[in-house]
């Protein structure tokens, strides 16, 4: 699946079976970002597909 | 996995808890621990004139939505968002666009004081001299915060500050041995009734960063990611990583800082009541007759 991180504006291809899954692959902490599939919010535990288009939007302020 | 309470989608998980929330139930989740907190601290009595600290940001704007709704209901409750334009190019004026518009439609009376005004040069201009950006951007945002709630008659200054916000100030004080300042820290601050002092209050207290962030998206107040220029790796940001960090493997670590930390406050407070100076210019607590960012400003506007 396609994933773009927000904080980095960098784009990856990735295949993980669930957001718990995928943040591990990226080594991305959990408590840092929220995740979004078709710009809807879903969890650590949602299950995933090839076809999704995800986004890691950073929790922390920019200052 | 679906939302606990109505089956629907969640968009929030608690961690380790295994309590899942739908858009609906964790707008009420998150609400009900603001209104909570206001009740339970005395955050917002009657007749308050509430000047809510705006950035554009996803904390000032959550706080913002949900103080401009109490108000809604509280005729006696008045706000007026303040917001501090430092005079950063191409990320303050991005941000004060949205706080701007969206205050127009939420009919809010927002004020906004920028350096140029009020110091004769923006933040980009004093950098130049002055390359610790962060300690003369965050120095001169308090005392113009602090002097023009005071001049606008408000009777409490609110601020965004969350949990994560919060412990990272805890450590902070702890790490570097500073007690008084810890002292000072909060829901509600205001140790002395001093007319000279505005007080802080921090409705957003017992909500973790990720919550804020959640609740900021679902209202839409997440815009794309815009980090300030100047934002560098701080002391805080340091603390702030290896926090994450130890929440992740321990989850609940920061409020079990902020629970700890409110056992000990009230000793702290009295402990430090009695030494506690305050500025004479601004009124701000100071250890000296005129605090830092006094004397930054004198000597700033001096030619
Ligand atoms: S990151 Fe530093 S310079 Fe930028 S707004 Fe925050 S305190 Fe000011
Ligand atoms: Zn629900
Ligand atoms: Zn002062």
């Amino acid at each position: 699946m396609k994933v773009y991180i927000e904080r980095t504006k960098e784009q990856k291809i990735i295949e993980a079976g669930d957001c718990k899954e995928l943040l591990q692959k990226l080594k991305i902490n959990p408590t840092t970002v929220l995740i979004a599939r078709n710009g809807q919010l879903i969890t650590e535990q949602t299950k995933l597909n090839s076809q999704d288009e995800i986004k890691l939007i950073s929790v922390i302020s920019g200052g | 996995m679906v939302c606990q309470k109505c089956a629907q989608d969640p968009v929030y998980e608690i961690p380790k808890a295994n309590i899942q929330y739908c858009k609906t139930c964790f707008s009420e989740y998150f609400e009900h621990k603001v209104w909570k907190t206001i009740r339970e601290y005395g955050l917002i009595e009657k007749n308050d004139h509430i000047g809510v600290a705006v950035s554009g940001g996803k904390d000032s704007m959550t706080l913002l939505y949900l103080l401009a709704n109490f108000a809604k209901e509280r005729r006696d409750i008045k706000i007026t968002a303040i917001a501090i334009d430092e005079g950063i190019e191409g990320y303050r004026n991005r941000t004060l666009d949205g706080l701007k518009k969206f205050c127009g439609k939420e009919k809010i009376n927002l004020r906004i004081f920028s350096y140029q005004e009020e110091f004769g040069k923006p933040l980009d201009i004093m950098v130049k001299k002055y390359p610790k950006a962060c300690s003369v951007c965050g120095v001169l945002r308090r005392y113009l915060l602090n002097t023009k709630a005071k001049q606008l008659g408000i009777t409490k200054l609110a601020t965004g500050h969350n949990l994560d916000d919060e412990a990272q100030s805890v450590l902070m004080n702890q790490f570097r041995n500073n007690p008084a300042v810890s002292s000072r820290l909060g829901p509600i601050t205001g140790v002395v009734q001093d007319a000279k002092f505005v007080k802080r209050i921090k409705p957003l207290y017992f909500l973790s960063e990720k919550e804020t962030s959640t609740y900021a998206f679902l209202r839409g107040f997440m815009d794309t990611y815009i980090e300030c220029p100047y934002a560098s790796d701080s002391y805080r940001a340091q603390v702030r990583d290896m926090l994450y960090e130890f929440e992740a493997k321990f989850p609940g670590t920061k409020k079990n800082i902020i629970q700890s930390f409110l056992e000990v406050l009230p000793v702290l407070k009295s402990k430090y009541k009695a030494e506690m100076r305050y500025c004479q210019t601004c009124g701000e607590p100071s250890q000296n007759e005129q605090c830092k960012a006094c004397q930054f400003i004198q000597i700033l506007t001096e030619k």
